[in-house]
């Protein structure tokens, strides 16, 4: 489906479309990485609603990105069963091994650091959010692991980047 | 002997499927509805179980439906409460994720009952496996005549519809909630009108939590009575507990309402790590005010909290212990709040701002006498002076952490650091 296909499909569900908008802004980050502001048009113009109604939204929900962020956003929760877990030392570790911040993203565009309000596996304390999936019970070794497998998946990623298969393969 | 009903698939492998639900008796309770109640009797039938909505607040279920105007008119909507944003909770994640259809049946008899054709489930944004769980789940019920048209050969007709959060706590807050599925940013709105009147798309809305509707097709199957028979009779039922931070055994338990929190933290999550002994433990998410170890033998219900001056609130029992700082707990948990205040009302907004400025400088050996009186008048400030109980739960928590462990906010003052670093 294309995204303007997806969003339909969305709308549908709802006797308003401009309920569709927080699923529009989702399926046009999922596409677009990010929202900057001609892809907010786009999503306004396609559910045909205000477009002062798609600004307010992005800005006020915490899992929509007007900035572009890095290709593994490493979501570590800081709440209070995960830092009485640990968490404050994990950050430590992942702003030295990564060298940069809280906030920040690493000069290739890898990886992005964030700490996030809690993400409701407290059972896996502490834990951390990469993409779609949940990481928890973690300790540095543990997190050493993780960046390893991040850094090959990009690898093999930039290796298509460079040459994407040919629309006959 | 309690015997687990809401967990009974979670450690069943592909406990998520249709054929593993179907296995343990799965929709018997929504054809028993639909082939010999009337939406009236399972009104009444879960009125007389005394089921409390388990998001928090535990108001009575069937009172609630009950509010539902029955006259035909505008559509009647039942929303899910699977937003989950509450530090320390994470029991409706595992029922979405392990035993979808659990709720998938809990949303049909409670549709069939108010009389609504069309639900939507407010899944947070994060849970991405239970958000996937779930629609491949709807599906599967769709395809298999427990959803859609002609339900299971009545003329009863309704869909279930996901819709994913953004990350947002407030959107737990139910006319939040009602907004954000309104496309709108979620601030919650001044009531009445309550939602049973008019709520989403200002038509009549039940907003029940998830493990509150897990718990409908089990009182229909085994009648009000079996219900009201675990635990306090007016705070009854099987009930989930959330259990983590400095414990042996963090986990979900599924255990009957009124158990002692001794009990649960001593005897199931196993007690504290070696070598340390517990604190404190905040009994209903971080919005519910710390109890002192002294005081764990409360019952786990919400009026035995409530007396103690705390309350049952999400169950997401967070244990601390004895090498931990209460100044920190009590900074990192005004911090949440500020962070995720929807900005509406200017004393928690505004409130929560200076609190937090206070809280840190005292964590950090900076504070100054009279820092902790400048605090109780914040929190006397915030305290019932907002739309939603956002900056209460604020407000309260940090009264009882002055309240039980004031002598720590006392020694940061006057020995200007944290007696724990």
């Amino acid at each position: 489906m294309t995204m303007r296909e997806e969003i339909e499909a969305a709308a549908a569900r709802y006797p308003d479309r401009r309920s569709a908008i927080m699923p529009a802004l989702m399926i046009a980050q999922k596409e677009h990485g990010h929202l900057p502001g001609p892809v907010l048009e786009d999503v306004a113009e396609i559910l045909g609603v205000e477009r002062v109604w798609v600004y307010e939204l992005v800005t006020f929900y915490t899992l929509f990105h007007t900035e572009p962020i890095g290709r593994f956003h490493l979501q570590l929760c800081d709440n209070v069963s995960c830092m009485l877990c640990g968490s404050e030392a994990l950050l430590k570790h992942l702003e030295t091994t990564l060298r940069i911040k809280k906030g920040e993203t690493t000069a290739d565009g890898v990886f992005t650091l964030s700490t996030v309000e809690c993400l409701g596996a407290c059972e896996m304390a502490p834990v951390m959010q990469v993409g779609d999936d949940y990481h928890g019970n973690l300790d540095n070794a543990r997190l050493d692991a993780l960046l390893e497998s991040f850094r090959a998946a990009e690898r093999v990623a930039s290796v298509e980047r460079a040459h994407p298969p040919s629309p006959g393969e | 002997m309690f015997e687990p009903v809401l967990l009974r698939n979670v450690d069943v492998p592909d406990g998520h499927l249709l054929s593993t639900y179907q296995v343990g008796g799965g929709y018997q309770a929504l054809t028993k509805a639909l082939g010999e109640y009337t939406p009236d009797e399972i009104v009444e039938l879960v009125k007389e179980s005394n089921l409390r909505g388990r998001g928090g607040a535990g108001f009575p279920t069937g009172m609630k439906w009950s509010f539902v105007p029955k006259a035909a008119g505008k559509p009647k909507y039942l929303c899910c409460n699977a937003d989950e944003g509450e530090p320390g909770t994470f029991k409706d994640r595992i029922i979405m994720e392990r035993d979808p259809h659990q709720l998938i049946e809990g949303l049909a008899v409670s549709a069939y009952a108010i009389g609504a054709e069309t639900a939507y489930v407010y899944i947070r944004g994060e849970y991405v496996t239970a958000i996937r769980r779930m629609e491949q789940a709807i599906a599967q019920a769709h395809e298999n005549g427990y959803l859609g048209t002609g339900i299971l050969g009545s003329n009863f007709k309704f869909m279930v519809h996901i819709h994913r959060g953004a990350g947002a706590y407030i959107c737990g807050e139910e006319t939040a909630m009602l907004e954000s599925l309104e496309g709108k940013r979620a601030q919650p709105r001044l009531k009445p009108p309550f939602p049973a009147v008019a709520g989403l798309y200002a038509s009549p809305t039940v907003i029940n939590n998830v493990e509150t509707l897990a718990c409908v097709p089990h009182i229909v199957m085994r009648g009000s009575a079996w219900f009201r028979g675990i635990g306090p009779d007016r705070s009854p039922g099987p009930k989930l507990y959330c259990v983590s931070g400095q414990v042996r055994k963090p986990g979900l338990y599924e255990l009957p309402m009124g158990i002692s929190l001794r009990e649960l933290v001593e005897e199931y999550a196993g007690g504290p790590l070696p070598g340390r002994k517990v604190k404190a433990v905040i009994p209903g998410g971080v919005s519910a005010p710390v109890i002192p170890e002294s005081d764990l033998e409360v019952g786990m219900d919400f009026d035995s909290l409530a007396a103690a001056g705390s309350m049952l609130g999400s169950a997401g029992v967070v244990v601390i212990d004895d090498s931990t700082c209460m100044v920190k707990i009590a900074t990192r948990i005004i911090e949440f709040f500020h962070h995720e205040s929807c900005g509406k009302c200017t004393p928690c907004r505004e409130g929560l701002n200076w609190t937090v400025k206070v809280l840190r400088r005292i964590e950090a050996g900076e504070g100054e006498t009279g820092d902790l009186e400048q605090l109780e008048m914040l929190c006397k400030g915030i305290f019932g002076n907002t739309f939603c109980a956002l900056g209460d739960g604020a407000a309260m928590g940090l009264r009882a952490a002055l309240k039980h462990f004031r002598e720590e906010f006392v020694a940061h003052i006057e020995e200007r650091r944290c007696p724990f670093h």
